[in-house]
Parts: structure tokens; sequence; C-alpha cells
């Protein structure tokens, strides 16, 4: 009888594993994969009720039967174990292989505007300059001719007036020519503050309109007021204003030119940003390409500005926003500039 | 200036091209603009002769000359017929690039070796004056004096280079060939061969006038006045050597003596000109113009005079406009028999005003503008007496020399050492006494300070700084090393306004909208009608009527820019300026106007078409969108109220804008009557002034921290009307909420079924949270109550189900 029921119950518990197993080859879905489980190993599952059973074998057959048991319960769980983890793998192939999109279709687009390009240039050289030291000053657009012309060592009918065609609002008002006039009144603001180091960008009008002229347009000045300041120092200064600006390898030239604020003066040029210095169309062949002004402080202009010249000199510099802008950027008509189209605008 | 180089090389030793040349000028501060090389393409066009003619031997309208060019015979294959055995012809040889443009290669006609081109009048843009009458009918054929083999530009006398210099106003000396000359010698080491009148101090012996005066009513316009009486006057052509010198300086041939005059002042400087003494009635004035006064000048053109103008007159009438243009009536004509030749100063101002008023601008007047040399006044007469005699035009006999005042001759102390320390270059004594030696400057040294005697044709030179140009230029500016200054550490920074702007410009550029810059001139119309017209600054000058006067406002000109888009089909515009407006407070100007910073933006169409975004439309709201940003980002506590001015505004869709009770700018759509006036439909807009919003802006954060405590977030959607500002509807339930409710938004907003007409719905998420404890449902749920009671009493909303 006991015998009886011993292989009875053995060859229940081998069934129940084969058709488990069987099953377990044949489900594909997670929520299978637990019904079958709670059918075979839950509380009542058909295991558990198998385990039920044992209370009626003998004292010396129980262990043997038990066992038997664990050992199907392990195997089956750790093929549960297995099929779940194909199963997961399975869900994520399928997962992955449906879930495919065109990375070649557009991003959200964020709204994004653009700079004016005058005002990238104003930037990148306000930058520059303020890396060296310098600060930034400012003055009014609409100048008296005492600090536009007459402080700046240019009286009344000086021939080198004729050189700029001012806008008038009154004989002794008018809109500035150059941004020169921020240099007085710099000065007469920190003297005898030493050292004065500024540069100043901003607005300039002259009476002209063509492609290379507009009536109103971008400076930057520079000024450097100090005891000692040499030719050399504005040299310097400017060949590490013009390596920023147009690349690390430029070089600068000076050549001798006429301004009547500054004595010696310099036009400075920037060696190709284009063919290097070996001559092409932007530098017509010459290697050298003029950027800007420049020259030590007349004494009479110190003087103006508070400043003995016998004891400091300076330098001071002046360079066109849109030139620089146009040489940068590669543009060949001035009024693109202040047009304003946007499919040019928004090129920057 | 133009200076010609066969001229030039007179006057001093040149061993450089004229490229070459151009450049050592321009390196040494003359600036030389273009150098034009009149050979141009007559490089390898050369004289030969036809030494046979055949004909082709496969074409009958082809004719194979051999053609001796000097060294060499070459074939050439032409067309024309208008040639004969032993012409002389001008033979384009392989390589000439023509003046029309064609080049000239070897090429074969019909198998018969072609090297080069028998040239045509045409092929070489020269008139019909040059050559025989049978060149009309094909090639040029020129007389048998011709020489064989020579240059053809050469032949015709074009071998000369032109440098045309741009002149610097402080360099007027550079306006005679004498002193380019000298330049040239000084930054090349020559010495220079100038006329002995150039030199310094000369003294011409001649009579003194005896039967006229020269009477100076206005010693500062005149300073000194020279007259040269001439006699035995020829009138004749000027020999062909200074005609051509004249029109390579752009002058016009006319006879011996304007040609003399007009040699002179190119040569030396010195404008001249040549009365017809038998015309002169008594006395010369130099005098201002009398009220009414008349003149008929040379151009035959009668011209009133004002009462500042200059005139050289005689007893009886005027003669001429001083340093602008003669008279005609005392104009040198063929029958003139004796000569006054005038050389004086006038004043700059004087003959600047004059010129410019009557329109006359000329060589000489320009001269006189930018400066003369007084020294040499007399010496300049002498040159013309040499000229006069050489050339047989006339016979010097007198000289009346009225002088009122002359400049005093400069010296100027040049420090060795304080002309290092400024150029930043360690010179030599020597170095300083070779550059005063090339400059041929007179001085005394002692213990390397110079005493430098200054020329008077170098006018520019006043100040020790001048010399320090003078050393650095002719020692060359790459001498000058490159150091750093090496005074005190100083750290760049922008000052908190310049960082505001900047920033302001990012968080507007960062909003989408790209920045424009326009003309800070406007149209007054326009600009009265958005800005002030009572502050508005007209321009004396404007360069045109419709950028007359200083902007009040910057909408005009964004308006503008948007219009002109829209019209070239860029429908969707986003635009910001920020500029100056310009306030003036009277008329006209006693002082410098108010310069007022503003921020103004106009937006019109909508955001791009794009799969995945909506596009958004640019309205209202998105404006006040970008407004709140800029608040947000500024810390201001940003008001929007009604608006005040309706006119500009449609009334239902603007706002003015207030911080702190005070208004700083508007916001809105344009009004509908004034869309078809700017073309452009829906545009919105805004103007903000900067200064009072820069004042309020926050400088520093303070953080709060972050509550523990678990929020509650509670939704509520409520109807009103659709007159019932949102606004308002949030503020009740600010106030209700009290300190629990941390948080208000809208989420949406609905009109339509089936909410009823003339209402809309309001949808609400309310963060309720405390910095203390866990709320309990409980009490937001009544808060939420009380809440919804509240507005329900105040604006009769419903609550939506």
């Amino acid at each position: 009888m006991d015998l009886e029921r011993v292989i009875y119950l053995k060859s229940e518990i081998l069934r129940i594993r084969e058709e488990a197993l069987k099953e377990l080859r044949e489900l594909d879905s997670p929520e299978a994969l637990q019904e079958l489980k709670v059918r075979v190993l839950g509380k009542k599952g058909s295991l558990t009720a198998l385990l039920r059973q044992m209370g009626s074998l003998s004292a010396e057959e129980r262990p043997i039967m038990g066992q038997v048991v664990n050992e199907v319960r392990t195997r089956l769980e750790q093929a549960w174990e297995e099929r779940s983890e194909e199963l997961d793998a399975m869900a994520l192939q399928k997962r992955l292989a449906t879930e495919g999109i065109d990375i070649t279709l557009p991003g959200t687009r964020v709204a994004r505007g653009h700079y004016h390009p005058l005002t990238q240039v104003i930037e990148e050289i306000e930058d520059i300059f303020l890396g060296m030291g310098f600060q930034i000053a400012e003055g009014p657009e609409i100048e008296s001719d005492y600090y536009n012309f007459e402080a700046l060592n240019l009286p009344k009918e000086h021939p080198a007036r004729e050189m700029q065609d001012s806008f008038y609002i009154t004989d002794e008002i008018l809109l500035r020519t150059q941004t020169s006039p921020v240099q007085i009144r710099t000065m007469e603001k920190l003297h005898p503050h030493l050292p004065v180091k500024i540069v100043a960008p901003g607005k300039v009008y002259r009476n002209d309109d063509d492609a290379t002229h507009s009536p109103m347009f971008h400076q930057v000045e520079g000024l450097v007021v100090d005891r000692g300041i040499r030719m050399s120092d504005l040299k310097g200064i400017l060949l590490n204003f013009s390596r920023e600006m147009f690349g690390e390898s430029r070089e600068i030239r000076l050549r001798p030119s006429f301004f009547p604020f500054t004595e010696p003066s310099a036009e400075v040029d920037v060696s190709c940003m284009l063919c290097g210095g070996s001559g092409c169309r932007l530098c017509k062949g010459t290697g050298w390409i003029e950027i800007l002004g420049s020259g030590m402080v007349h004494p009479k202009v110190l003087e103006m500005g508070g400043y003995n010249p016998q004891e400091v000199t300076g330098f001071a510099f002046g360079m066109g926003v849109e030139r620089i802008a146009m040489l940068k950027f590669g543009i060949e008509d001035m009024r693109l500039l202040f047009d304003n189209d946007l499919r040019f605008l928004q090129q920057f | 200036m133009k200076v010609s180089l066969e001229w030039l090389r007179e006057l001093v030793d040149l061993d450089q091209s004229a490229e070459e040349l151009a450049e050592t000028l321009t390196r040494g501060g003359i600036e030389v603009e273009n150098v034009e090389n009149l050979n141009k393409g007559f490089e390898k066009v050369v004289i030969g002769e036809i030494v046979s003619l055949t004909k082709h031997p496969d074409a009958d309208r082809l004719l194979v000359c051999a053609v001796n060019v000097g060294l060499e015979e070459v074939t050439i294959v032409t067309g024309a017929q208008n040639l004969l055995t032993g012409d002389r012809i001008p033979v384009a040889l392989v390589g000439a690039n023509l003046p029309n443009d064609l080049s000239i290669r070897k090429s074969k006609l019909r198998g018969v070796v072609s090297q080069g081109m028998l040239c045509s009048r045409e092929e070489l843009l020269l008139d019909g004056t040059i050559g025989l009458d049978r060149s009309a009918e094909g090639i040029l054929i020129l007389p048998t004096t011709a020489p064989i083999g020579e240059n053809f530009g050469h032949y015709l006398g074009l071998e000369d280079s032109i440098l045309d210099l741009e002149l610097y106003p402080n360099r007027p000396d550079c306006l005679a060939m004498v002193n380019v000359a000298r330049e040239v010698a000084s930054l090349t080491r020559k010495k220079p061969h100038l006329p002995k009148w150039a030199e310094q101090n000369q003294v011409l012996s001649l009579p003194v006038v005896t039967d006229f005066r020269i009477i100076i009513e206005d010693q500062e316009l005149c300073w000194r006045y020279a007259g040269l009486v001439v006699e035995d006057v020829h009138i004749a052509s000027s020999p062909e050597w200074m005609q051509r010198r004249l029109k390579a300086a752009g002058v016009r041939p006319i006879n011996n003596i304007v040609d003399i005059t007009n040699y002179v002042m190119l040569e030396m400087g010195q404008p001249l000109h040549a009365f017809d003494r038998d015309k002169i009635e008594g006395d010369v004035h130099v005098r201002p113009a009398q009220p009414g006064e008349k003149i008929v000048t040379l151009d035959g053109v009668e011209r009133t005079l004002q009462t500042h103008t200059l005139l050289i007159a005689d007893d009886s009438q005027p003669l001429g406009v001083a340093g602008v243009m003669g008279g005609l009536y005392s104009e040198v004509t063929k029958d003139t028999k004796r000569l006054m030749i005038e050389s004086a100063h006038f004043s700059s101002v004087s003959i600047r005003r004059t010129s410019r008023r009557l329109g006359l601008r000329s060589e000489a007047s320009n001269r006189f503008e930018k400066g003369i040399d007084v020294s040499g006044i007399v010496a300049v007469l002498g040159r013309v007496c040499d000229l006069l005699t050489d050339l047989g035009a006339g016979r010097p006999v007198a000289l009346v020399d009225e002088v009122r005042h002359l400049p005093s001759r400069r010296q100027i102390t040049l420090s060795t050492e304080h002309t290092s320390t400024v150029l930043g270059i360690e010179l030599q004594i020597s170095e300083i006494r070779q550059v005063l030696e090339d400059l041929n400057f007179e001085y005394k040294e002692k213990s390397g300070l110079f005493q430098v005697e200054i020329p008077t044709y170098r006018s520019d030179l006043e100040i020790e700084e001048d010399l320090m140009e003078e050393v650095a230029r002719l020692i060359g500016y790459d001498r000058i090393p490159t150091t750093l200054p090496q005074g005190d550490q100083t750290q760049g920074r922008r000052t908190p306004e310049q960082e505001f702007r900047r920033r302001l410009r990012k968080v507007l550029a960062q909003s989408g909208m790209d920045e424009v810059l326009t003309y800070t001139f406007t149209r007054a119309e326009s600009d009265a009608q958005w800005g002030s017209a009572k502050h508005q600054i007209p321009l004396l000058n404007p360069l045109r009527e419709e950028l007359g006067v200083m902007r009040t406002s910057l909408i005009p000109g964004l308006l503008d820019v948007a219009a002109r888009n829209v019209a070239r089909r860029n429908m969707d515009v986003s635009i910001f300026e920020i500029g100056n407006t310009y306030w003036g407070e009277e008329q006209p100007l006693k002082k410098l106007p108010r310069e007022e910073l503003r921020v103004a933006a106009v937006a019109v169409g909508k955001s791009e078409r794009h799969w995945r975004n909506q596009p958004i439309s640019y309205d209202f709201y998105y404006l006040k969108g970008i407004m709140e940003g800029l608040a947000l980002e500024f810390g201001l506590k940003l008001e929007f109220r009604v608006a005040e001015n309706q006119s500009l505004l449609h009334p239902g869709r603007s706002a003015d804008l207030y911080l702190q009770n005070q208004c700083v700018g508007f916001l809105g759509e344009i009004h509908p009557s004034l869309e078809k006036e700017w073309g452009l439909e829906r545009a919105v807009i805004f103007e903000l002034e900067l200064s009072t919003l820069f004042k309020r802006i926050r400088h520093t954060v303070r953080a709060h921290s972050i509550p523990r405590f678990p929020a509650i977030l509670r939704d509520l959607a409520v109807v009103v009307t659709v007159e019932t500002s949102a606004e308002a509807v949030m503020a009740k339930i600010r106030k209700l909420g009290g300190d629990l409710l941390q948080q208000v938004e809208i989420f949406d907003v609905y009109t339509g079924k089936p909410i009823p007409e003339d209402h809309k719905s309001l949808a609400f998420s309310l963060r309720y949270q405390s910095i203390e404890r866990t709320l309990t449902d409980e009490e937001v749920n009544l808060l939420n109550s009380r809440i919804l009671e509240g507005i329900q009493q105040d604006f009769g909303a419903e609550r939506r189900k």
C-alpha cells in the first residue's frame, strides 16, 4: 500500500514537473508565466497539493519524498527564472525593434534670434580690450563743435575739417563725426587719475552715402594715457588686438599718417586674413589691409583733457566697425548692414 | 596731386620703378593712391616695316606679310587691304594686351603661322590725328620717319607713369613738384636737383615798379602781393615738353604765358595769375568786394559778389576774384603786349569760402586753401622770369612786392632722449643727425639736443612731436618694437549699465527676436506720430529730406524695416533695436540735447511652420510674453495697464507698461487705421525707456529654501464673461488663498461650445504648500471652495463642470 502510494506520488511529481516544464517552454508572456507559477507552486498549486498528501506517508518515506519534491521545486523555480529572463530579453528585443524613429527628421525648434553683425563685432572688440584691462567709455552722439573738433586740435577753418563732412544741427552743435570726442570727455572726467585706459564704441555720422560709406556708422576709439607711454606700446596693444580679432598668425605694420589729434600718427595695416600676406583680391595684391588709424596723443589734446604733456604721454586709435565687420564676414556692400533684410541678418 | 615720373626724374635721381617709388612714398607717409602707366596697352607694340606682301596660299582675302620689327623679322597674316611694301605700321607682338583688351597670341590662319597682329587706330584707341590718311581704311600707317623697332607708346610720348598722391592736409607742400622731389630725396637718400629758385633766401633783382602801386586793404586776408611786369610779350604755344607735363598733371595747355604760370605753380606750388598790364587802370587793389559788385570771370559768367569776397581790382573795376578765377576783361589774349604776373598770399579761409560759394575749385584755389609758402612768393617769380626768357615769351622788366606780414622762421628743439622715450626706440644721436641731413634741414646739435631750423615750405612742423614723426618715418616705422604699457595694472570691466544693455540684448535674442540697426535720423512726420514733434531736432544739412530729424521714437524705423521685409516676402518678422532717441529742449538747440536709450520691437506674422511646433502667432501675447521674460530676468515688477493713448494702438489690444507707478513704455497692436500707411497687418510693437528700468533692476538674488513638505495641487475652472480680467480673478484667488497658496497659473482659456456666448472659461492650477507641515486634503478642499465662492460672488463666475 505504502509502496504503491509512494510510486504514485513520485510519478505525479514527475508528471507535474514534465508538464510544467513543457508549458514553460511554450508560454510567451510574463502574465502566463505568473499564472503557471501560481497554478503549480502557489498555495493552491498542484505541487503544493501533492506535498500535503505526504502526511499519509510513513516517517521513513516522508523525508525521501520531501527531498524529491524540493528537488523538483528547485528545478522548476530555476526554470521559471530562466524563462522569465528569456521573456524579458524577448520583450526588450521586441521593444527595440518596434520603437525606431526617423532620426533624420529635424528636432523641435527652439526660437533663436540673431545679433546684428555690427553688435557682434563691437562686443568682440570690447571683450578683447576688457581682457587687456581697458574700461568702456561713452559719450553723446550729438556733440558740440568744441569736443568734436576744437579740443581735438581742429580749430575752426582748419583744412583737416574738410576731411569730414559733418551733419550740423546749429553752428555749434553737430552729430559727432568720430568717437574721438570721448577722448576729451574721458580725460576731463578722470584727470589727474592715471592710467587712463579706455575704448569707446559708438555711432558716428558723416554726410556720405555709397557702397563704401554710410551716413551713420560705428567706430571704436581707444585711449591710453600714463607716464612713459611709448609708441611701441601702441604697436604692442594693437598687435595683440589684431591677433585676437583676425587670428594668431597676423602681423601688423605701421605707416606714417596724419590726424590732427595725434603726433606722430600712424595708419595700421594687418597682414591679409584671406591670403596671409602673399597678395590676393581682398588686399589688392599688397598682402596688407588697412584697419585703423592711430598715433601718440597730441600734446595740445592732452592739455585740453587736463593732463600735463610734460609729465604724461598717451596713444589713441580709432577703427571703423563696419570695415572690420565687412572684412570678418566677407560683406561687399556696406549698405547691407543697414538694410536689415532678415535673410541677411539671420546668417549671423 | 598727379606726379609725372618723367618730370620727377629731372628733379631727383631715381633708380626705382614707378611701383617701387609708390611703395616708398606710401611707407614714408605720402600715400600714393594710384599709379597710372600711360604706356599701358602698348608694352609689346612696336613699330615695324612691311618687307614683303604675298597672297595667302589658301585664302584669297588674306595677305601674308614679312615685317621688320627691328632685331628680327616676323610673319603676320592680315586681312587688311590698305598696305604697301615699305609702310611703317604698329605691330602687336605675341603677348601684347592692347588698350581695347585684345590679347595677342601666336595663331595659325589657314595653315600659316601669324606671329602677331598689325593694328588699326580703333584697336589702339587712337584718334584720327595720328598716321597717314590711308590709315582710315585699315591698318594705321605711320610716317616713314617712325623709327623701326621702337616701342609704339614711346614713339607717341606715352612712356611716362603718373603717381596720384593722396595728400593729407598737413602736407600742402607736396602740391609742388620740387617738394615731392625733396620728399623722394629724403626717403631714398638722394640729393635733389632743384631750380635755384626753390632754394631758401633767393633774391630776384629787378627794378622796382614805379608806374603803379599795390594797395592791400585788408592785411588779414592778404599778407603779401608781388607783381612782375613783363614787356615784349609774344603769345604762342608753349613747347611740347611743357604741354606734355601740364597734361600729365591734368592741366590743359592754353598758350605760353598761361602755361608758364601753371607750370611754375605745379613745379613750385605757388599759384600765379597773368593780367594784361594794359587793361589795368591806375593802381592794383586787393580789397573785399562792395555790395552788389559784379565781375565777368574767365569762363564768361557774370557773377554777383558777396561783400567779403576778396578781389583784385584796379582804380575803376574788379580784375579778378583773388585766388579763385581771373576776370575776362584783363585776360591774356593773343594781342597782349604787356603783363603783370601776380604771385601772392591770400587767406586760406577767405579763398575756401569764395571757391565754395562760387562753386569754382581749381588747382590754384586748392593751393591757397591749404596754405602757401609766403616767403617764396618772389623767388617763384624768378623761376617765371627764367622760363619767359628761355621760351622767348616776354621780357621781365620790373617787380613790385608789397609785404604786410611774413611768418617768422621756426626753430624746434629736438631731444634724442625724449624722442627715444616717446617712440620706444633706442636712438643714437648719429641717427637723428642722419635724418636731419636726409631732410636737408639746418641744425645745431649739443649733447643730443638739436636746434632745428624749419624751412618755410614745411609749415606743418610746429612742435617737437612733429619732428619725432619725421625721425620715425625716415628711419622707418618698422623700427618701432612691440612692447606693452609698463604702468599700473588695471581691471577691465563693463559698468553695470553697460552690462544691463548687453544682457537685455541677449534676453531678446534668446527669445527669438532678430536685432536690427536703423538710422537715427528719420522722417519728421512719422517720428512726430510716434514720438514728440516738439522735441524733434532737425538737421541743417540732411542727406535727404526723409532723413531730416533725429528720432524721438524707435518705432517708425522698426516699422519701416518690417514693412520692407514683408514687401520682400520675408513675411514673418520679429525684430528689436536698442538705441538712442534724442530730445531737444528748445529750438534752436542751445545746449546738448538729452539722449534717451530705448528698446523697441516690432513683430508681424508668426513663427515658422515646423512638424513639431505649432506656429506661434506674433500677437499681443507673444510680445507680452517676451516682456514678462525680460521682467523675470531682471527681477522687475512690470505692470500692464489699459493704454491711455488709443489713437496709435488698437484700443482693445494695447497696454501701458508701469514700473512702480511710473510709465516706462507701451505694448500693443498698431491701430487698424494705420495698417495701410505702413503696409503691415496686425503688427505688434513695444517700446521701453531703459534708464528707469535700469534703476529698478534686481542686482542680487536672495535664495529661498525649498519646502520639505509635499504640495497639494488643485485645478479650478470657472466661466466668466469675456470682459472679465483674468488678472483680477487671479488677484482674488491669491488673496483668498493666503500664505498656503504658493502658486496660481492659468493653464487654459476657452470660448465656444458648451460655454455660453459672451463668456469664457478660465482654468487655473493652484499649488498649496506649507513650509511648516503637511497639509490635509480637508483644509485644502475648504480653501478651494472658499476661493470658488469668492470669485462666484465677485465675478458672477460659475464653476465649470
